[in-house]
């Protein structure tokens, strides 16, 4: 019989099980330029990237430590010219891997290399259904042209795709033209992730952030979707946090299922958690994962549910939401210990739904694009 | 297409079975996705080519552990329901014979 891995059967609360993801920051450099980028404002160069080697010897610690599922991310993985390598010394660990690429860097030669080493998943990221605004979000002429050519090579491979695009105001009316794009793509599946606010998102908050109206359209045409093409696409919808009124229950906790790694070797809990400025994250070129995992003050800090205050504290729902996000609380009032501010029970509950009809009513400055080849 | 006993089940060609060490335990890995499987599911997905039907999957099964063909059916189903349900199995009922 079957379980899913998130629900172990008699593992007490405090027990730490394996890891299950790593995702691979390979590098910092994309063509790219999207304002709501996950990476960090400061970016890593290329010569300060992790090599070859030690890349591969994250890989074997992590899949020694429990890993199965490892996402080869960036910034843009196709920088990386050891990407072949990489995948196959991916594979003959026996991890399940994902390219989460914006496909506009590798050719069909090279994307036919990956898959001869053994590559499981391609995860593209599409900025609008259309080249134009496309094209403008991404700030790279011709991107989304090369990014459908780059979807039928993925098919032709026979290897499984999935569409992701972050939702925010300027492509959230253009639902019905994604979804219509992702089944001419022929994708496994659509992912639909409305932007978090950290990173350069945060930056450019005012320019992205959607109104609650048409929030409030989106999910209902994405639930209607979700309803009339079960058996053709399924669509996994990441819900928005600012007109929430309870918070995501963030990477399935702190440290609890992924482990970051950023170009330079940092172990990271969350790929924002770099935003929380006491934090000392400790490097792999230094420590072992598994150390890292188990031992570090990093890792260990928002762990489970002991570091909370009130009102998580004593709130019956902490275990099932662990008090939301720490990136997020910090973003929002400055300390990562409180409750993720998206949560009607915080008390910065009002600030964040004043703050984001603000933000919302707001014409959009220009984007400061991530420029970062 | 639902899932029933006359569907020729198999998996996705993109599903991924192997046996995991640090878990002691079978796991099968697709996009976003892992489920750990104990003995009894990893035998009855072996059998899942594409080319024998569910009937005939509880039945070589009944046969070979000596067990009432419900309670194999109802753990087949089980385990293939909750595969189907994830999109991880192809069902083709068309192939038949
Ligand atoms: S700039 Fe865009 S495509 Fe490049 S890493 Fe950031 S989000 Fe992805
Ligand atoms: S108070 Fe904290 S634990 Fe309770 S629902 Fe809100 S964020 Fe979650």
């Amino acid at each position: 019989m079957t379980a899913p891995e998130s629900a172990p059967k008699s593992a007490p609360k405090s027990a730490l099980g394996p890891p299950i993801g790593l995702l691979a920051e390979l590098t910092h450099r994309c063509p790219l330029q999207c304002p709501y980028c996950s990476n960090p404002q400061e970016l890593v160069r290329r010569g300060e990237e992790l090599d070859t080697a030690a890349w591969i010897e994250v890989f074997r610690q992590a899949r020694a430590l429990g890993v199965l599922q490892l996402h080869l991310s960036g910034g843009e993985p196709g920088a990386r010219s050891d990407l072949p390598a990489l995948v196959g010394a991916a594979r003959q660990l026996g991890l399940y891997s994902n390219l989460i690429t914006a496909g506009v860097l590798l050719d069909e030669a090279a994307l036919a290399a990956l898959a001869a080493r053994g590559l499981d998943h391609v995860q593209l990221s599409l900025q609008a259904a259309g080249a134009q605004t496309a094209d403008s979000i991404g700030g790279f002429r011709e991107g989304h042209a090369r990014k459908l050519a780059f979807a039928a090579w993925v098919r032709a491979q026979g290897l499984p795709l999935t569409i992701n695009v972050v939702l925010h105001r300027r492509n959230l009316d253009d639902l019905p033209a994604l979804i219509d794009l992702a089944l001419r793509l022929d994708a496994h599946r659509l992912e639909l992730a409305h932007s978090q606010y950290y990173g350069w998102a945060l930056r450019n908050r005012a320019a992205l952030l959607p109104s609650r109206a048409q929030v409030e359209r989106a999910t209902a045409l994405v639930e209607r979707a979700r309803r009339d093409l079960k058996d053709r696409l399924p669509i996994d919808y990441v819900t928005p946090d600012y007109y929430a009124r309870r918070p995501k229950r963030c990477m399935d906790g702190w440290a609890r299922r992924v482990i970051v790694v950023t170009p330079r070797g940092r172990a990271l809990p969350c790929h924002a958690a770099e935003t929380i400025p006491d934090l000392d994250f400790p490097n792999v070129r230094d420590s072992s994962l598994e150390s890292i995992w188990r031992e570090s003050e990093a890792f260990n800090r928002y762990r489970g549910t002991d570091w909370m205050r009130e009102p998580c504290r004593s709130c019956e729902f902490r275990e099932r939401d662990l008090g939301g996000c720490r990136c997020q609380a910090f973003a929002l009032t400055g300390e990562a210990a409180r409750a993720d501010p998206v949560c009607d029970l915080s008390p910065d509950h009002a600030a964040l739904q004043a703050l984001a009809a603000e933000a919302a009513a707001a014409d959009g400055p220009p984007y400061r694009y991530r420029r970062f080849a | 297409m639902a899932l029933g006993e006359e569907s020729r089940p198999r998996l996705q060609p993109f599903v991924r079975l192997q046996f995991d060490a640090r878990r002691e335990s079978w796991v099968l890995q697709a996009p976003e996705r892992v489920l750990l499987l104990d003995e009894s599911g990893k035998t009855i997905l072996e059998r899942c080519s594409g080319s024998v039907t569910v009937a005939e999957i509880v039945e070589g099964l009944a046969a070979e552990y000596d067990a009432p063909r419900e309670v194999i059916a109802e753990d087949v189903m089980a385990v293939l329901g909750l595969l189907a349900e994830r999109d991880l199995l192809l069902l083709d009922e068309e192939s038949q014979p």
